[in-house]
């Protein structure tokens, strides 16, 4: 039974991802010359070249990580989704200790990447203390923490810690200490292992540790959680503190990492991203790396469709959009599931 | 003189090989054929999970049929939603009823199909008329204008009854509407179930109380595992029949209640107080004590603050006042988790809100209160071997039906999901367990089996304090009794040569003890 369902799950993915790219082409043919080259390139795209598949891998590592922060609080049912602010904010710490801190080798990366984290965790602490003491909706508060951070952080950084020698609004640059190393002439993001290692990680705490197993009974069933002694308060503070530190230490390693300087005008869309990759990976932290992986797929095949063709960026966003609509949307051949799941049940009785 | 039911009489409703899988792969009815009458009251019996209320929901349009077909008035139909239902001429009744409280008797009948007057104007004078109708005809008194939720709950299923009948009812079903009435209350039910038929409706009555069947049914469909086992004239057979039929085998009763000398006291519980949010005095100066090896029985109808007063003990509830001394220690106010260290256990009244975790597996549910400890953890890793293992034995022991322990809590019929909250909550290592309701809506033989193991928990020496509205459950396990009737504590009985009679006096509030009689309970 268990296999059977398994089985279908897959399938209906396949053929989820099947009629969204059929919609994507039809959407193509009227809109590109050369609908079936376009289409082709939006494939096959990221595979075609080596630099093409390190952007695609490197654009994997926000993602993946802004999904392994969402992936907990929502197995814990709670919707804060302030990733992104946090996010931000993260990135901000990891900047003012790159520049602030003293310049040791080593040292001064582990420092700036914790100071995202800790950054990270700071910014989700705050719906996470209105929540526990006060029942605010974090969904709410979270949003609003995003656009504190957005243009608090853009504040502090346009006017405090501009480089004025720089031709475009951009922080001082980080000092090589605090780099974090990219592999080969194309510039993978070493990060990359980091993403991994730590969606494992996460993985094993929420399904080998006890702390693990009381975020998944708060989860499942927060009343009962409670009445079996759990502090479930405490459960749903602390799982945004650690998802806080998560989201920001993808802003500090994409900084570090990247660009080496505090660049970002706009925000990123990471943390909004995450939610998709969480959503699409079922909660579970192993299964964030290859939701990760799919999405940043699909973005960089339509980056390079787009920048290859001439189709202008606004469609391939819709485009995008409409493929990651289709392939969340859980009821989407779900009769199927029904009927195969009746005549399983009708055959074991 | 018309031919006798089950035979050639009009067919009001039948279903044609009904089968219904809900998505998470429960069959809930399998090929089930069942034929009412017009002018017939059918009731249709079977223990939870059997599949009556899914048939009825079917009936209602609430859910669609995996396939089969229904045919009302001979016709065949496909009712997609209760609006359909409706229109069909079919009414429904919930356990639940489906008031508006701040609403008007008269205006909850009438919602949605208010008659207007010009401008838009609600006319409530024919809005009375068409009521008066109804009522005289069936020889209702309803207070028309008062609201809805100073009504007590006999008056709000006959708004109910009514509610369906000016909407056009030909076939009303009506979901175990006896479970929160009072004897009383179901004897003036039963006189309106008569002239509605009388006026040539026909009535589905689904229940699980057979005395009941017995007294108001013409034909009884007894259902078992989603399978209806056969119809039945009510003359025809008995109620050990049903019972037999219901369950499959043959049943009998064989609870020993040994007599023990009780051991020290363990709870003492001191003029406890609490009032709702909205003033209302739940409960009022509760005061008893719990034994070692003892069942202490709290008894009374639904809605008596037996809710209130589980929920303070177990610290799921603030804001009361009074005592609670655990081994000499007030633990009022204090928290679940502090509570149970302290070695008090609860079965929950409400297994799947409060008891488990339904989308996890039988062993996570088996440890939410010991996933802590040894062998479970260590200080930092979860040691799922060992829970599989403990959920291994405890399956076998407190015989849970399930494929394995990993199985999915959802999966389980009522039954086996209370013996998996029970197994949980008798295996720890407290001296007091609070069980509230612990077989409400099972099945029989799973009741049995908790009674034997309650019973089994008060040998070994562990004090139980039972809290059930189910009398025979009351006489037949505890040792003494306290009958709970508005808050307050009326009664305080041994166990000796009382009958349900007796309890029931108390039950109603006709009948009460002088507090002399009753405070014996505390310094006893």
């Amino acid at each position: 039974m268990k296999r059977t369902l398994l089985l279908l799950e897959f399938t209906r993915f396949v053929i989820t991802v099947g009629i969204a790219l059929l919609i994507g082409y039809i959407f193509l043919l009227f809109i590109a010359d050369e609908p079936t080259e376009a289409f082709k390139l939006f494939l096959t795209g990221p595979m075609t070249t080596q630099r093409r598949f390190f952007e695609f891998l490197n654009n994997a590592v926000p993602l993946m990580m802004t999904g392994l922060a969402l992936s907990i609080v929502f197995q814990s049912k709670v919707f804060n989704i302030g990733a992104e602010g946090q996010l931000f904010f993260g990135a901000f710490g990891a900047m003012i200790f790159a520049l602030k801190a003293p310049q040791i080798p080593w040292l001064h990366l582990v420092i700036t990447l914790v100071g995202a984290a800790l950054f990270g965790s700071l910014w989700a602490f705050v719906p996470a203390i209105l929540k526990a003491k006060w029942k605010a909706s974090e969904l709410v508060s979270s949003l609003m923490m995003n656009y504190i951070s957005y243009f608090l952080v853009l504040f502090l950084v346009n006017n405090y810690f501009r480089d004025k020698t720089a031709g475009a609004l951009v922080s001082y640059r980080f000092p090589q200490s605090a780099w974090l190393s990219t592999l080969s002439r194309y510039r993978l993001n070493s990060g990359l292992f980091v993403a991994v290692a730590l969606s494992v990680l996460v993985g094993w705490l929420l399904y080998r540790t006890k702390w693990g197993y009381q975020i998944r009974v708060v989860g499942a069933n927060k009343k009962f959680g409670y009445y079996s002694g759990i502090k479930t308060i405490n459960v749903i503070f602390w799982v945004q503190i650690l998802s806080g530190a998560i989201a920001g230490l993808a802003g500090g390693i994409e900084l570090t990492a990247m660009y080496r300087r505090f660049v970002w005008q706009s925000l990123p869309g990471y943390g909004f991203d995450g939610i998709i990759v969480a959503i699409l990976a079922r909660n579970n932290p192993f299964l964030v790396i290859p939701s990760a992986l799919f999405i940043a797929y699909l973005r960089i095949g339509a980056n390079i469709m787009g920048r290859t063709t001439g189709i202008a960026p606004e469609i391939v966003v819709v485009l995008q959009s409409i493929m990651i609509l289709l392939i969340t949307a859980e009821a989407l051949l779900g009769r199927f599931k029904q009927k195969a799941v009746a005549k399983e049940a009708m055959k074991s009785e | 003189m018309l031919p006798p039911f089950g035979g050639n009489r009009m067919k009001a409703i039948e279903a044609i090989d009904i089968t219904k899988v809900y998505p998470n792969g429960v069959v809930a009815n399998k090929n089930v054929n069942i034929s009412v009458e017009q002018g017939e009251v059918h009731a249709i019996v079977g223990e939870n999970g059997a599949g009556k209320t899914t048939l009825m929901k079917i009936f209602f349009g609430i859910e669609k049929p995996t396939s089969g077909e229904i045919k009302v008035f001979g016709k065949r139909v496909h009712i997609n939603s209760p609006r359909e239902a409706i229109a069909l001429g079919i009414g429904m009744v919930h356990q639940h009823f489906m008031l508006v409280p701040s609403f008007s008797a008269a205006e909850n009948i009438m919602l949605g199909i208010e008659p207007r007057k010009r401008f838009f104007s609600v006319d409530f004078k024919k809005m009375e008329s068409i009521i008066g109708d109804y009522a005289k005809r069936l020889n209702f008194q309803i207070p028309l204008w008062e609201k809805v939720l100073d009504l007590p709950v006999g008056v709000k299923q006959r708004i109910e009854i009514l509610k369906a009948l000016v909407r056009g009812a030909k076939i009303l079903i009506l979901d175990e509407p006896s479970s929160v009435l009072t004897p009383q209350e179901v004897n003036d039910l039963f006189e309106v179930l008569k002239r509605l038929v009388q006026n040539d409706l026909t009535v589905i009555f689904i229940t699980h109380k057979l005395n009941e069947v017995k007294q108001i049914a013409n034909r009884i469909t007894v259902m078992r595992n989603a399978q209806v086992v056969g119809t039945y004239e009510n003359k025809d057979v008995t109620e050990t029949d049903i019972v037999e039929l219901m369950i499959g085998r043959k049943f009998e009763y064989d609870i020993k209640r040994e007599p023990k000398e009780p051991g020290e006291i363990l709870l003492i519980v001191k003029n406890l107080n609490y009032f709702r949010e909205d003033g209302a005095h739940i409960l009022k100066n509760i005061s008893f004590s719990l034994r070692a090896g003892e069942i202490l029985a709290i008894a009374g109808l639904e809605g008596n603050g037996q809710k209130e007063l589980v929920e303070i003990l177990t610290g799921l509830r603030e804001k009361a006042t009074g005592q609670i001394l655990l081994n000499g220690d007030d633990i009022m106010g204090s928290h679940p988790w502090e509570i149970r260290r302290a070695g008090v256990s609860h079965i929950p009244e409400d297994r799947v809100e409060v008891g488990c975790a339904l989308d996890l597996s039988i062993a996570e549910n088996l440890i939410s209160d010991r996933f802590h400890l040894n062998p479970f953890s260590t200080r930092l890793v979860y040691k799922k071997k060992h829970v599989i293992e403990f959920a291994k034995k405890m399956i076998k022991e407190f015989d849970v039906r399930a494929k394995s322990s990993t199985t999915m809590v959802r999966m389980l019929s009522g039954g086996n999901m209370q013996k998996v909250v029970v197994a949980r909550e008798m295996t720890n290592s407290a001296k007091i367990v609070i069980a509230n309701q612990p077989t409400h809506g099972i099945d029989v033989a799973s009741s049995e089996f908790i009674r034997k193991k309650l019973m089994q928990i008060r040998n070994e020496g562990k004090a139980v304090l039972l809290i059930s509205t189910d009398l025979q459950e009351v006489l037949q396990i505890s040792d003494r009794i306290l009958v709970l009737y508005k808050g307050e504590i009326v009664a305080h009985l041994r166990n000796e040569n009382i009958t349900e009679t007796d309890l029931g006096y108390y039950m109603l509030g006709v009948k009460r003890q002088s507090e002399e009689q009753i405070k014996e309970s505390v310094n006893l």
